[in-house]
């Protein structure tokens, strides 16, 4: 193996790897910008990603797998969305609620399947012409159908937010709650309907996980705590959707790592520190993002977190 | 054309509207005068559908409605400018009127908004640039916003509630002239105002409201200023000018070559003494440094340079408590936020400026609130009530009782009045004229000429910064300071 192609494999390998977070942020960035937190996303991201074990399964409908975790994560984030929004519950604390809920439910879900593979799943889809570039062709363009469904979603987000009516009432009502009231804005609705777009994509990306990464169900493990780096994800791309992707396969990168070093025999570096990796990288973008003053809090929403009434001032 | 009839509203602890009934012609400005805490706010919020009545009903061109939301109001031609105004600061102009139209395109284009924005700033006499983002305009210009805003959606009624607290006298003009050309269309305004002259310049009737009822209506034409203070405070209010009876003492406080930056304020090369027995005004528009100014000296942000020495103590850049043990209280304009936290309750946010023991003593921190609240009259259901609750005068009040509970030597007081009803500012005004009396130095920081004018010893005016004019309080004549303020040399 030549060491541009290990470069280019581990590339390549990192896109994959980033395609969960791609969808889990974007839903994460779609939530908070209504003014929602949704820390519930590392349990809806299992529970799609069992959901769609099952079904895929079942029925042996990869597409149908996939639509099937999505809306298990919907579900998910329903209740999410009845807490935080009608009962104006804590979003933080009934978000973690939820993640130690979604993680329980999946593990109960998942017991009897547990080191099961899946039987079928999406290919590989060359772009024809755009996949025959050399090294971008293979980075980018030979990749399966969701991930060009990732950056779909994403920029179909994008221009939702940016330049669609609903997109702008939608970031008024994350701002500035009391103000798209006075317009006449449903702030309720709005937050129920993006808290619950949000589980959606949290769904989605925990398919993934079980469609393309991991061979096989391994209950908690399945995910791994990438819920968690999506949400970090989120205030790394400052609330942007298209800002999410490269995050995404930066953390794909260093996610990639371990086995790329592997493969090129390169031991000098424990794997197990490897492993870590993302996690520390997590750690370290947030501490600088939020050490920094001009880039602390650049582009949250205002009103993150805060449950709306009325009647009150 | 709008209407209350026999409305209600209670909020816990509170009857915030008994019984009030009102109503509004076709081509009428009618002001809503009260004192702070009266229901003004809350009447213009069941007017416009914000709040709904626990009793009575709405009616509209003398049919009853029942108004769901501010959403409903508005598309039966009822709009609102809030007190604290109701504006998305990340978004432009155009996209905060765009917010919620239905009319709209789902994919935006902001052209014909921005198109209809100029039309309307020329037809009223409201020019803002449609393009700008709101955190970049001015208070005088969101206003503006505020009020396209509503015509935008084809108001028929427009009520504006406090507007003119944040405009300058120049504003106030423009914003007079606007709503002249309002009701002449033949729309009904609804003016709410503390400043008895404006209500008397631009309505056609006004109606009195006190704890929450209806005390009085007249037409303009056959009340005066003294009359309608009766009216509201139930006592004659005296609020002429007040100066020092004695000599100033020695200076207590000494701001030499300040310069320093907070927020969007900046303020450079400033030097200010003020001494004992001695009200110093700043006069100058918001937003021209005395933010700045006020918090360099107050030791909340660092200075970039100069020297600020309060009682003898040098405290320069040594932090806020070592300001405050120095001797000095500041009030900050920004009542909510700066001054008090608002979700705290009054008690609480009595003891955050003490040095308080491992263990709060509850119990005195709410006699002590108690206290306040009578000696200050505090409209509030109780002292746990959170601050956030109180309506804008009361909130001041709760400040001001904790501040000069401390007995300050200096005391910083921005924009103290600010919304305050008329019997409430004679109540500030003598407690700023007895502190002076009892040899305090007081810097008064106001947006407000009259005020300063009426209280201050000496006056210095601040322009973009920097301090452009001293000049004694006594006789200091209108237009000169107004052009000082303005920033015309001298
Ligand atoms: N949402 C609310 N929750 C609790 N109490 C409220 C609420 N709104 C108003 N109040 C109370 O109702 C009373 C009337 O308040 P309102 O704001 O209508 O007074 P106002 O006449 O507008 O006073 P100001 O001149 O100070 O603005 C006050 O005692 C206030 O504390
Ligand atoms: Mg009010």
């Amino acid at each position: 193996m030549t060491q541009e192609s290990v470069l280019i494999l581990t590339l390549a390998g990192a896109i994959g790897t980033g395609t969960p977070l791609v969808f889990a942020a974007i839903g994460g960035v779609i939530s908070e910008r209504a003014g929602v937190i949704n820390l519930g996303m590392e349990g809806m991201m299992l529970i799609g990603a069992v959901t769609t074990f099952l079904v895929v399964n079942k029925t042996g409908s990869p597409l149908l797998g996939f639509i099937a975790g999505g809306i298990a994560g919907a579900l998910l984030a329903l209740i999410h969305a009845t807490l935080a929004i009608s009962l104006r519950a804590n979003q933080i604390v009934c978000g973690l609620a939820l993640t130690i809920f979604g993680t329980g439910l999946a593990s109960f879900i998942g017991k009897p399947i547990e080191g099961a593979g899946l039987e079928k799943s999406f290919n590989k889809l060359k772009i024809p012409f755009l996949s025959d570039i050399p090294a971008v062709g293979t980075v980018l363009f030979k990749q399966d159908v969701l991930v060009y469904f990732s950056w779909f979603a994403a920029l179909l987000a994008s221009l939702y937010l940016n330049r669609t009516r609903t997109g702008l009432s939608l970031r008024a009502v994350g701002e500035n709650p009391a103000t798209a009231d006075a317009m006449g804005l449903s702030v309720v609705r709005m937050r129920y309907a993006h808290v619950i777009v949000g589980g959606l994509l949290a769904g989605f990306g925990g398919s993934y996980v079980i469609l393309r990464i991991v061979p096989a169900w391994s209950q908690a493990g399945t995910t791994n705590g990438i819920g968690w780096i999506a949400l970090a994800l989120v205030v790394f791309a400052s609330w942007h959707p298209l800002r999410v992707i490269g995050g995404a396969y930066l953390f794909g990168v260093a996610l990639q790592a371990n086995f790329a070093l592997q493969a090129k025999g390169i031991t000098v570096i424990p794997a197990e520190f490897l492993a870590m990796l993302p996690y520390l990288l997590t750690v370290v973008i947030l501490v600088v993002l939020t050490a920094n003053r001009r880039t602390r809090g650049a582009g949250a929403p205002a009103a993150l977190g805060l449950p709306f009434v009325r009647d009150e001032r | 054309m709008i209407a209350a009839r026999h409305v209600s509203k209670s909020f816990p602890g509170v009857l915030a509207n008994q019984d009030v009934s009102f109503d509004v012609s076709a081509g009428e400005v009618h002001s809503l005068l009260g004192e702070n805490g009266a229901g003004k706010s809350t009447l213009a919020a069941i007017l416009t559908g914000l709040y709904q009545p626990d009793a009575g009903h709405v009616e509209l061109n003398g049919a009853r409605v029942a108004l769901k939301s501010p959403r409903h109001g508005l598309a039966l031609g009822i709009g609102m400018v809030h007190q604290h105004f109701r504006l998305v600061s990340q978004f432009t102009v155009a996209e905060n009127i765009s917010l919620g139209d239905r009319k709209q395109n789902w994919i935006l284009s902001t052209k014909k908004v921005e198109e209809a924005v100029r039309e309307i700033g020329e037809r009223y006499g409201l020019p803002v640039d449609p393009r700008a983002r709101i955190n970049e305009l001015t208070v005088g210009e969101q206003q503006r916003v505020e009020i396209i805003k509503t015509l935008y959606r084809g108001a028929q009624v427009l009520l504006l509630d406090e507007p003119t607290s944040v405009l300058t006298p120049q504003e106030v003009t423009t914003l007079f002239d606007s709503v002249r050309t309002l009701a002449s269309e033949g729309k009904s305004v609804v003016f709410i105002s503390h400043k008895l002259g404006e209500v008397m310049d631009i309505s056609d009737r006004v109606t009195v409201m006190r704890d929450g009822k209806v005390v009085g209506n007249t037409a303009v034409a056959d009340t005066s200023r003294e009359e309608l203070a009766r009216m509201m405070v139930g006592r004659d209010v005296d609020l002429s000018a007040i100066r020092a009876t004695k000599p100033a003492g020695a200076p207590l406080l000494e701001v030499r070559g300040l310069t320093a930056k907070s927020a969007r304020s900046h303020v450079s090369d400033a030097s200010i003494v003020v001494k004992a027995g001695e009200i110093v005004g700043i006069a100058g528009v918001s937003g021209n440094g005395q933010r700045a100014l006020a918090e360099g000296i107050a030791g909340l942000t660092p200075l970039i340079d100069g020297h600020v020495t309060i009682c003898g103590t040098d405290v320069t850049s040594k932090g806020s408590i070592a300001a405050r043990k120095a001797g000095l209280s500041y009030v900050p304009e920004d009542r909510n936020g700066t001054g008090l936290a608002p979700s705290l309750s009054i008690s609480e946010n009595m003891l955050l400026t003490e040095d308080l023991p491992f263990l709060v003593n509850h119990k005195s921190a709410v006699a002590k609130a108690e206290e306040a609240i009578t000696t200050y009259s505090i409209k509030t259901p109780g002292a746990s009530t959170a601050t956030r609750m109180l309506s804008g005068g009361n909130v001041q009040k709760v400040l001001l009782a904790r501040e000069l509970g401390h007995d300050p030597q200096v005391l910083i007081v921005s924009s103290p009045t600010w919304g305050l009803d008329v019997g409430a500012v004679e109540f500030v005004r003598s407690k700023l004229n007895e502190l002076r009396k009892e040899g305090r130095a007081i810097l008064l920081i106001s947006e407000d000429l009259d005020e300063v004018r009426a209280l201050s010893d000496r006056i210095y005016v601040i322009f973009e910064g920097k301090i452009v004019m001293e000049c004694p309080g006594e006789g200091a004549d209108v237009t000169t300071l107004g052009l000082a303020m303005a920033g015309a040399r001298a």
